[in-house]
Order: C-alpha cells, then structure tokens, then sequence
C-alpha cells in the first residue's frame, strides 16, 4: 500500500501544489481584509469567479482579432486588466457596502457580502446569457501541450508525472504573485502602513497615515489577486460558470483560517496544504480505507484534517494566540 | 498675540455619553501647558478632539488661526500637531525602526528621514541600539521613549503627551520629564496630560485642572502646586 502510495506522489504533489497555489492567492484576499477590518468578506468568492469570466472573455475577444500573439504576453496582457478591474470592483464594493457599515455589528457587513455574493453572481450570470446564450462558458485552449516528467528516474518507487503546460504557468504565477506580495507588505511603505492599521487603526491615523486609502488598497490587492487567479482557474480548467466562487471561495477561506485568519504568510501555507491534502486524499482515499471511500470524499478528509489543526491549534498554524493581525 | 492652540468651550461625545461639558484653554507658542484631573475626568477625550479621534459636537478648536474642529487625524498631525496617545500605542509587530519610520509616514526625502532619526537617537540613544527588536517587546519606559520618538519624526510644533509616567519607573519619569523640558527648551510647544500632578504642574508654564468634563481651575504651574484645593484633591 505504501508503495502505491509512493507511485502517486509525484503527481499528487503537482496537482496539490498547482490547487494549493490557487487556494493561496485567493486565501489572501481574505486574510488581508479581515487583518485590517476583522470582516470576512465572503464576496470574494464572487471577486474570483468574476475575475475567470472577465479573462475568458478576454481571451476570447483579443484571439478573435488575429492569433499573432504569443501565449505568453496574451496572458500577461489578460492577467492585467483583469485585475485591474476586479481591484476596483473590490474597491468599489468597500466604497459602496463596507464602509458605510464600518460602526456597525459585526454580523451586518457579513449579511451584506453574502448579498453581494449574489448580486455578482447574477450580474455575471446575465451578461454571460446576454453575450453567450448560456452561462456555462468554455475559453479558449491555451498552454494545452503535455508535459511528462520523467520522475521514475529519480527512483524507481515514483510512477511518471503528467501535466499540462497551463499547471506550470498557474504555480509560477500564483508563486510570483505571493512574493511580490510579501515583498510589499513587509517592505515597502505602503505595506508597513497596512500592517500599521491592521494592529492599531487609531494610532496609525496619528502617524498621517490615510487609514480609508490603505483599507482601499487593500481591497484593492486583495481583489486583483482574486480575480488574477481566477484567470488562471479559468486557463487549467477550461469551462466556468457563476456559481464556481462558491465553494473555492469557502475553501480559500478555510485555507486563511488554518494558516491563522489575518496572517499573509499563514494563508498562503494553509493554502499550499490544503491543496496538496486535497490531491492526496484523491489520489489514495480508496486505497486507504479499502475501497470504502472514494476519491470523492477528499473534501471530508481535507476538512477533517483542518478540525483536527484547529482543536489543537484554534488560532491556526502561523496566528499567534494573542490577537496578532497581518 | 493669537494663542497657538486655542479651545474654545467644546463638548465631545461617545455615543450619547456626554465626556466634555464646555470645555474652553489656549496654548501659547512655546509654552508647557498640562492639563490634570483625575482618571475619567475628559483629559484623553480633550486630546482627542484636538488631533480628530474623537468627534467635537460644538464648539471649535483653533490652530494657528485655521478652525481646525472635526478634521480627520491624519490631516491635523500634517498641521504640526503631534499626539502621543495614552498607553503609548506602539506597533507592537513592527520593529522599532518600522514604528519610527510610520512616524514619518508623510516625510518626503530619505535624507530628511534619516536627519530626523538622527534627532530621536539624540534624546533617546536606546532606541538606536533596538532599530530591529519588536516595539512590543520593549520595556514600558522604552515603548514611551519610542512613542515620543516616533512623534518628533513628524518634526511637529506642538507635541501633545497623554500620561507619558503612566505606569513608569519614578526615575525613568524623571528621565522623560526631563526630556520633555528640552524638547520645550528647542522651541517645541507641549501639551501635556497628566494624572501625575505634582512632577507635571512642575514643569508646566501654566495648568488646567478638568474635573468631570469642565474645567474647575487654571493658573500657572507653580501657583497651582501651591493651591490648597489641589493639594487635597491631587498631590496628596
Ligand atoms: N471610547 C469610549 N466610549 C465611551 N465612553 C468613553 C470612551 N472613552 C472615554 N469615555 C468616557 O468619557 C469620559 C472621559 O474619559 P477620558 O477622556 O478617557 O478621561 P481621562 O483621560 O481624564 O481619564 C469618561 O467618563 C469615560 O468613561
Ligand atoms: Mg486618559
């Protein structure tokens, strides 16, 4: 059984980190909202999901106009603007929902982003019918060829690994975009600003600092993030529909919450874990439970391993017990 | 001459918790003023309305002769108004370095930056030795000095201190009171609050003392300390 297990594990590894990284990179957008507001904001979800049917449509439009490109700039020039419209959809959503509710219980702008879920969810859904005539959308096929990783020859216990090109591109972008991230926030001005409000917004509003411009360019990265990987869902997995933010949506959140809600780095470790949990537990359920489970229990098992983390460790795996933030 | 700071017969709320009842002072250039009164008296609260925390419901508050009631604090500390908050409020996640250079949020030009540090490490050399320690891992006489540090990298023109002794060492309050003259000395108006009225009436050019959100008694620092109403009330 071990040896079965072993034969998989490269692949597993692939899947799971290319998963993990998309759950890392959405994890964040919640963790840096709640880090600076304590507001978990379910709408990003919906941030995600608008982010994969604003690149597809992108894809679509800018190969209609002639197929010269290459691959590689044609995403970089999708990744961009599509971020750049779902910061400021995120931007906007603050503006708009959030900040008007910033005194209020905190049970309020929680109601109020599941609301926004649903606004998203149909405004995308319609202007998908709208254009489409269906709401399932499917892109084009980019960075389709195969990959074999000849990882039998690292030792004979592994099996060969398979991948798409397109696995490589989302666990190298999703990757940069979590450093530059980093970077920004334990670096720069702006980042140690952000982290300045998050542990005490009072006091960083005595140093001068703008403190409704940094929860603005919060939601802002946080956003472009969101919609930026939801590019590259929409680029692995082909077809998309409104609906997908949901449950990616709650499992990124779940990825914040086991790194430690409000810790960058935490998210992204929860995120990389829970992916490659995932893809084990896919790969090898049956096997370990002797065909009782199925591979379509790797949702139970990721989850059950989740609870398990936070009985013994509530405030996840990098949050300190004390009310650390950022 | 127009006073630098002038209050004039405000009244802030929490909520529908009435915290200061017509609250009226002025703070000339280059002067040490404390503001005494014992705990929940409106002493933070005044404060706050000065620097914007807290909103003036009427009343108005005047620097340098601009109405300034109401603004956001991140406008009025680009003014020149410094606060120091009670229980000096470090970052406690940032390194000491971070939480100066927060200070400075609004600072253009390294060099000035760096001038500016310079300065700090001048009146508090400790903070100089800690530049990559957490602000939260510090002593309590070490997070005030990185506190009014952190204050003086805004170079502002007055400096408002919320309780600085609170909680200190008696000599690391003489070292702060101290530094707090030469600040003075070097040209920087103070606004001091104090619980600690003796050391702070000592100082100070001229005093107010706040009882219940109005002020009860005004006169200079040494007149006050000779006042026997305070005596009985604060420097028993
Ligand atoms: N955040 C707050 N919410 C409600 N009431 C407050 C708040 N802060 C202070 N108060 C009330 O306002 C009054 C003045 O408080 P404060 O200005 O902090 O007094 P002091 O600084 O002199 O101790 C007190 O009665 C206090 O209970
Ligand atoms: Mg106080």
């Amino acid at each position: 059984m071990l040896l079965e297990m072993f034969q998989t594990l490269p692949q597993v590894l692939i899947d799971g980190l290319t998963l993990g990284a998309v759950y890392a990179v959405v994890a964040l957008g919640y963790t840096m909202v709640y880090g600076i507001l304590q507001l978990i904001n379910f709408a990003h979800g919906e941030i995600f999901m608008t982010g994969a049917f604003i690149g597809t449509a992108l894809f679509i439009m800018i190969m209609g106009w002639g197929s010269a490109i290459p691959q590689i700039l044609l995403l970089i020039i999708v990744l961009v603007i599509t971020a750049s419209i779902t910061g400021f959809i995120g931007v906007g959503m603050e503006r708009i929902a959030y900040r008007p509710l910033r005194n209020a219980p905190r049970l309020i702008p929680l109601i109020t982003a599941i609301g926004i879920s649903f606004v998203l969810q149909d405004v995308i859904r319609f202007i998908a019918e709208l254009t489409s005539g269906n709401y399932i959308v499917t892109g084009p096929s980019l960075f389709s060829e195969n990959i074999n990783l000849k990882t039998s020859a690292i030792s004979s216990v592994f099996n060969d690994a398979s991948f798409k090109t397109s696995f490589l591109i989302v666990l190298t972008v999703a990757i940069l975009l979590m450093i530059t991230l980093d970077f920004f926030v334990n670096r720069t001005k702006w980042g140690t600003a952000m982290r300045a409000v998050a542990l005490d917004r009072e006091t960083a509003a005595l140093m001068s600092i703008n403190v409704n411009k940094v929860i603005s360019i919060t939601f802002f990265i946080g956003s472009a993030l969101g919609g930026a990987t939801g590019v590259l869902f929409a680029l692995q997995y082909g077809t998309i529909d409104p609906y997908i933010g949901f449950i990616l949506g709650l499992k990124a959140f779940i990825a914040a919450v086991l790194g430690g809600i409000g810790n960058i780095r935490g998210a992204m470790l929860g995120g990389i874990m829970l992916g490659v949990m995932e893809m084990f537990a896919a790969a090898n359920l049956s096997l370990l439970t002797g065909g009782i489970f199925g591979a379509e229990y790797k949702d139970v098992f990721a989850f059950a391993i989740l609870i398990l983390v936070l009985i013994f460790k509530p405030e996840g795996l990098l949050g300190k017990p004390t009310a650390e933030k950022v | 001459m127009m006073p630098m700071l002038e209050v004039k017969n405000i009244e802030t709320y929490y909520g529908a918790v009435q915290a200061l009842r017509g609250i009226s002072f002025d703070v000339n250039e280059g002067e040490i003023v404390t503001l005494i009164g014992s705990n929940g008296a409106g002493k933070s609260t005044t404060l706050k309305s000065i620097s914007g925390l807290a909103k003036v419901k009427t009343g108005s508050i005047f620097y340098k002769d601009k109405e300034i009631s109401n603004r956001p604090p991140h406008e009025t500390t680009l003014l020149g108004i410094a606060h120091v908050p009670e229980g000096r409020r470090i970052f406690g996640n940032l390194t000491v370095k971070e939480n100066l250079l927060m200070g400075a949020f609004s600072v253009k030009g390294k060099q000035v930056i760096e001038e500016r540090m310079e300065f700090v490490f001048g009146h508090f050399p400790r903070l100089k030795e800690r530049l990559s320690q957490k602000g939260g891992t510090m002593s309590g006489g070490e997070q005030q000095m990185l506190a009014i540090g952190r204050a003086l990298m805004m170079n502002p023109d007055v400096l408002m201190l919320d309780e600085p002794s609170m909680g200190l060492a008696p000599i690391i309050v003489e070292q702060i009171f101290e530094i707090i003259l030469q600040l003075n000395k070097m040209g920087i108006t103070i606004l001091l609050v104090e619980q600690n009225a003796y050391q702070a009436l000592s100082i100070a050019h001229r005093g107010y003392v706040i009882q219940n959100g109005s002020i009860v008694l005004s006169g200079k620092g040494t007149e006050l300390i000779e006042n026997d109403e305070i005596k009985e009330a604060y420097l028993a």
